[in-house]
């Protein structure tokens, strides 16, 4: 015996194995599967693949990372995973973007993504630059404003390195109106502009007009009073809302019709009462029922607040930021403070409204990712089977591409819960090694732009991110920390 | 009788309430039936219908309406009953959640918390990584892979045997656990005799012998091939394999078979037998007996695979009955195969898809005067210079590496010996033919069948030649097995092969017939 003070209790051990049922996992090969489900063993098939796609060199970091005696990535994710499970998103007031925004200033200009200059933009969010810009008074033309973006005096910073998200272009210029939304486990805020339709809207790159008066209506109008009903109504706790509105058929990001059904129901008897002119009262009151993605401008800062609180935990391999801007994707890591990992904005798989098509198409743009990167959106599809033409047309495509979803997070939501999936919380922490590792890409569900900056939203779907980000990303941190 | 009843509040799809309509309507007793929900529109068809405009009333859109046209009420009811039962069945999840199939063993594990045992067969540089993964999620292994590296070997099994997990392989194609038959295993009957092998035809041949000689197996371990023939692995496997067998209860008599291993390994293990205190036996294939010296008295020798199977057997109370052929038959049974023998016919050819069983004859039948030329040959001076042709007298393994590559094993895909025969009938040196049929979960669903057509056709050109050909072959399986040992057997006999029990009983034969051909 080579080592006799050992082999004792490791024989005990092993044959253990002999007195208890065969409990097979089987990793290649199916037939010895099914072979042995036929002798009557309970056994589970893994759908194998290389992981990290084959790649040697993915492999050796990603082992070396397990290996590491450095820093106890477990533990770290295990907090990253609490804090993101236990946020408490609360929608407090509505503020101005100049006067809350940490960082804000009259010239600057907040952008969706990972950061991009003015001359690497695309159509749509150049449009929205322009919109901002006349909105602000600081260009009285087109012309003006490219000139004044091309100029160097505009200071053009993500939406993310300002506690803040913006769908689509996410422009937030100084004098927008915002949403200001507090974590209370934590005491992180979030900001979001206030969605403002479909159709020709800033958020798509229009700046006509129309949608210049639309901005200043809901600056002077809207948001003064819902400001003044949410003051009546008290902080209203989203997390319990999203909870709802995924058992009634939204996942958060492209379907919100029950959420933004649920906040006006909160909101509605507060408006009445504020004692403003009926016609001002209806007038809101329409804009929200007219305007199903209304919700969005929430859950997106809900999911911001909640997801920030897992940032800048030494060690934790969780994603906690995804971004576009329409030429980038990029990702952030909690153990790796705020270096951006970035690869090219893809075309979105989906469904064109009529008249358009993929030729239309802007690239894979807006910070709405921060719903998935918080477990729900994509993650949630199976949730709203009322969107599953988006994911492939069935409903099992629907449960498929959540069920996906828990093969590279970390924990399950115990707000946020499944009904189909027998009230399973929705997978939450994605962690970057697994996405690697398994080779499967975070869901990511989504609004198309029109590639022209005006046009507006021609379709949805599903994207499907970069790789070379979560490779990159798994390379970086296993140099910082094996 | 007609019978309307409203459930309130009770919401269900109309397409579905359309097909339990009809199950309902199915029903004895039951002249028409409509589940509904009660929308204006519904509730005046039924009204239409002949149910009571009263026992409708109460009904809105949001309640479901069981309407019943039915013999008697005793039947009225009972369809009521029914549907009812099935509108509860509609009120259980449909999905649990947990279908789909995992792509990583995290995720499986997520399925199967207590999983015990990772079985991998994919590609090799992947299968080391996993293994490991399943070693520190707690799972023995069984490492089916192969172009698993020496290092990987030696790291694995280290680290299963400071946590008490066997680590069965790399390149392990076989194992029976709990009686339950892992890739390519028999169908074996339960019973005193455990088994730790670093072969795998090996292990097959035995645990079959056990079986169809009465008895039965508790554990069937395998190793890989390189455990014991490494220095730096050691035979960590074999040695946890007897110790873990030691320890089990149903485990009366235990049985080790390898190649022949480094002497000091040899040592350890005739030592671990030893220890366990329980009847052992030890065949090293190859080796001779006489010259692995003293064991501890609980420890047999064994010269064959068949002897190591009929001395377990018995040690383990059971009649071991395989009889040991006798010489004089043999020989008779050689004479009478070797009748009508052309004088050129003087050659064996073994065409095997068993590794082990292949080194087994080979072992048995060279001899200096006769040197049997292999693939799998130690002497170097009779290694085939090319393993796709046969010299001399050859016993070819073809589940060699130089034979799978890019095609499935011959014990799954026949055609490798098929062709290799058919190829090699033209040859007028030919004598006689050595095959192994390896039944089992895993192997070809009928290889005694699909190997008769080349069998006859070599047979054929040995005739035209104006001699014959005689055929020796055994089977490796059980009753149990899905292709069924007898039926194999009889298939063989009945195309005229000569089928004998065991491997080693079958090259004893052909040697026999070679004994028969007239020196040169």
């Amino acid at each position: 015996m080579t080592d006799p003070a050992r082999a004792p209790a490791g024989a005990r051990r092993a044959s253990s194995l002999f007195r208890s049922d065969l409990q097979v996992v089987n990793l290649g090969v199916a037939s010895f599967a099914e072979n042995l489900r036929q002798a009557g063993v309970e056994v589970v098939q893994v759908d194998w693949r290389p992981p990290a796609g084959g790649d040697p060199a993915l492999l050796e970091a990603l082992d070396r990372i397990a290996r590491t005696s450095r820093v106890d990535v477990e533990a770290a994710n295990r907090e990253a995973a609490r804090r993101i499970l236990e946020g408490r998103p609360t929608l407090v007031g509505v503020g101005v973007a100049g006067e809350v925004i940490p960082g804000m200033t009259p010239t600057t200009v907040l952008h969706a993504g990972p950061p991009v200059t003015w001359d690497r933009m695309c159509g749509p969010m150049r449009g929205a630059v322009i919109g901002g810009l006349l909105y602000e008074g600081l260009a009285g033309s087109r012309e003006e404003a490219e000139r004044l973006a091309r100029s160097g005096a505009i200071r053009f910073d993500p939406c993310h390195h300002h506690d803040a998200v913006g769908p689509m272009a996410g422009v937030v210029t100084s004098r927008m109106p915002v949403w200001i939304l507090r974590n209370e486990a934590f005491g992180n805020q979030a900001y979001c502009t206030f969605n403002e339709g479909l159709g020709k809207v800033l958020r798509y790159g229009a700046f006509s007009e129309e949608v210049l008066a639309r901005l200043r209506w809901i600056e002077t109008t809207l948001a003064p009073v819902v400001k003044k009903a949410l003051a009546r109504h008290g902080p209203l706790d989203m997390r319990n809302i999203i909870a709802q509105a995924l058992q009634m058929g939204d996942e958060g990001h492209n379907r919100n019709r029950a959420g933004t059904s649920l906040v006006i129901r909160e909101l509605a008897p507060h408006l009445v009462r504020l004692g403003e002119p009926p016609e001002t009262v209806a007038a809101v009151l329409e804009f929200l029922n007219a305007n199903d993605h209304f919700f969005l401008n929430l859950s997106m800062p809900a999911s911001k607040c909640t997801v920030d609180a897992a940032r800048g935990i030494e060690g934790s391999s969780v994603i906690v930021t995804m971004a576009r801007n329409g030429t980038d994707f990029g990702i952030r890591i909690s153990g790796l403070g705020d270096r951006w990992f970035i690869g090219p904005a893809s075309r979105v798989e989906g469904l064109y409204l009529p008249g358009f098509g993929p030729e239309d198409a802007a690239p894979d743009i807006g910070d709405s990712v921060i719903t998935e990167t918080a477990g729900i959106g994509g993650f949630a599809m199976a949730a709203a089977p009322a969107i599953v033409r988006f994911v492939g047309g069935t409903a099992e495509d629907a449960l498929a591409c959540t069920r996906r979803m828990y093969e590279i997070t970390l924990a399950e939501s115990e707000a946020y819960r499944i009904p189909v999936l027998g009230f399973r919380g929705t997978p939450t922490a994605i962690d970057v090694r697994k996405v690697v590792e398994t080779g499967i890409l975070p869901a990511i569900n989504t609004g198309i732009a029109h590639r022209e900056p005006g046009v507006g939203m021609v379709g949805a779907g599903l994207v499907k991110p970069p790789e070379n980000c979560f490779r990159e990303a798994v390379a970086a941190f296993a140099e910082r920390y094996a | 009788m007609k019978l309307a009843l409203v459930r309130k509040g009770a919401y269900f799809d109309s397409v579905f309430l359309m097909s339990l309509g009809g199950a309902v309507k199915a029903a004895t007793g039951v002249a028409d039936a409509m589940v509904s929900m009660g929308t204006p529109l519904n509730l005046e068809l039924l009204r239409d219908r002949g149910y009571s405009a009263a026992e409708l009333a109460p009904a809105t859109p949001n309640d479901l309406v069981i309407a019943v046209e039915a013999a008697d009420r005793a039947a009225a009811d009972s369809a009521v009953a029914a549907a009812d039962e099935l509108l509860k069945q509609k009120v259980r999840p449909v999905s649990g959640g947990a279908a789909a199939a995992p792509t990583s063993l995290e995720g499986a594990l997520r399925l199967l918390p207590g999983a015990n045992l990772a079985v991998i067969s994919v590609p090799g540089a992947h299968a080391a990584r996993e293994a490991r993964k399943a070693l520190l999620a707690g799972l023995h292994v069984m490492l089916f892979s192969d172009n698993v590296s020496l290092e990987d070997e030696v790291a694995l099994k280290q680290l299963g045997r400071s946590s008490g997990l066997l680590v069965m392989g790399p390149d392990c194609g076989t194992a029976i656990v709990n009686g339950k038959p892992l890739c390519f295993a028999n169908v074996v009957r339960r019973g005193p005799v455990g088994v730790v092998a670093a072969s795998g035809t090996g292990l097959q041949e035995v645990t079959c012998l056990v079986d169809r000689l009465g008895s039965g197996v508790s554990q069937a371990l395998g190793t890989g091939g390189r455990d014991l023939k490494n220095e730096r692995v050691g035979g960590i496997t074999m040695t946890m394999g007897i110790e873990a067998l030691a320890q089990d209860p149903a485990t009366q008599v235990i049985a080790i078979l390898s190649k022949p291993p480094a002497p000091a390994v040899a040592a350890r293990l005739i030592a671990a037998l030893g220890a366990t205190g329980k009847p052992a036996v030890a065949h090293f294939i190859g080796q001779d007996p006489a010259a692995l010296g003293k064991a501890p008295a609980s420890v047999r020798w064994a010269a064959s695979l068949e002897e190591a199977a009929a001395l377990a057997v018995s040690l383990a109370g059971g009649r071991a009955d395989l009889r040991p052929p006798d010489p004089a038959a043999l020989a008779a049974r050689a004479r009478q195969l070797a009748r009508g023998l052309s004088p050129r016919q003087r050659h064996l050819r073994g065409y095997f898809t068993g590794g082990t069983l292949a080194d087994e004859a080979l072992f048995l039948l060279h001899r200096p005067g006769r040197p049997v030329h292999s693939n799998n040959q130690t002497d170097p001076a009779f290694v085939l210079a090319d393993a796709r042709t046969s010299v001399g007298h050859t016993i070819v393994d073809l589940g060699d590496d130089v034979f799978t590559v890019g095609r499935p094993h011959p014990m799954i895909d026949p055609s490798t010996r098929t062709e290799r025969i058919l190829a090699e009938a033209a040859d007028p040196g030919v004598a006689v033919l050595l095959v192994d049929v390896v039944l089992g979960h895993g192997s070809h669903p009928d290889p005694a069948g699909a190997l008769l057509p080349a069998l006859a056709e070599a047979r054929r050109a040995a005739e035209a030649r104006g001699g014959r050909l005689p055929v020796v072959a055994s089977v490796v399986g059980t009753p149990g097995d899905p292709q069924g040992y007898a039926s194999q057997r009889a298939k063989l006999e009945e195309a005229g092969c000569a089928v004998m029990d065991s491997n080693h009983q079958a090259a004893l034969l052909a040697g026999r017939i070679l004994d028969e051909v007239p020196a040169p």
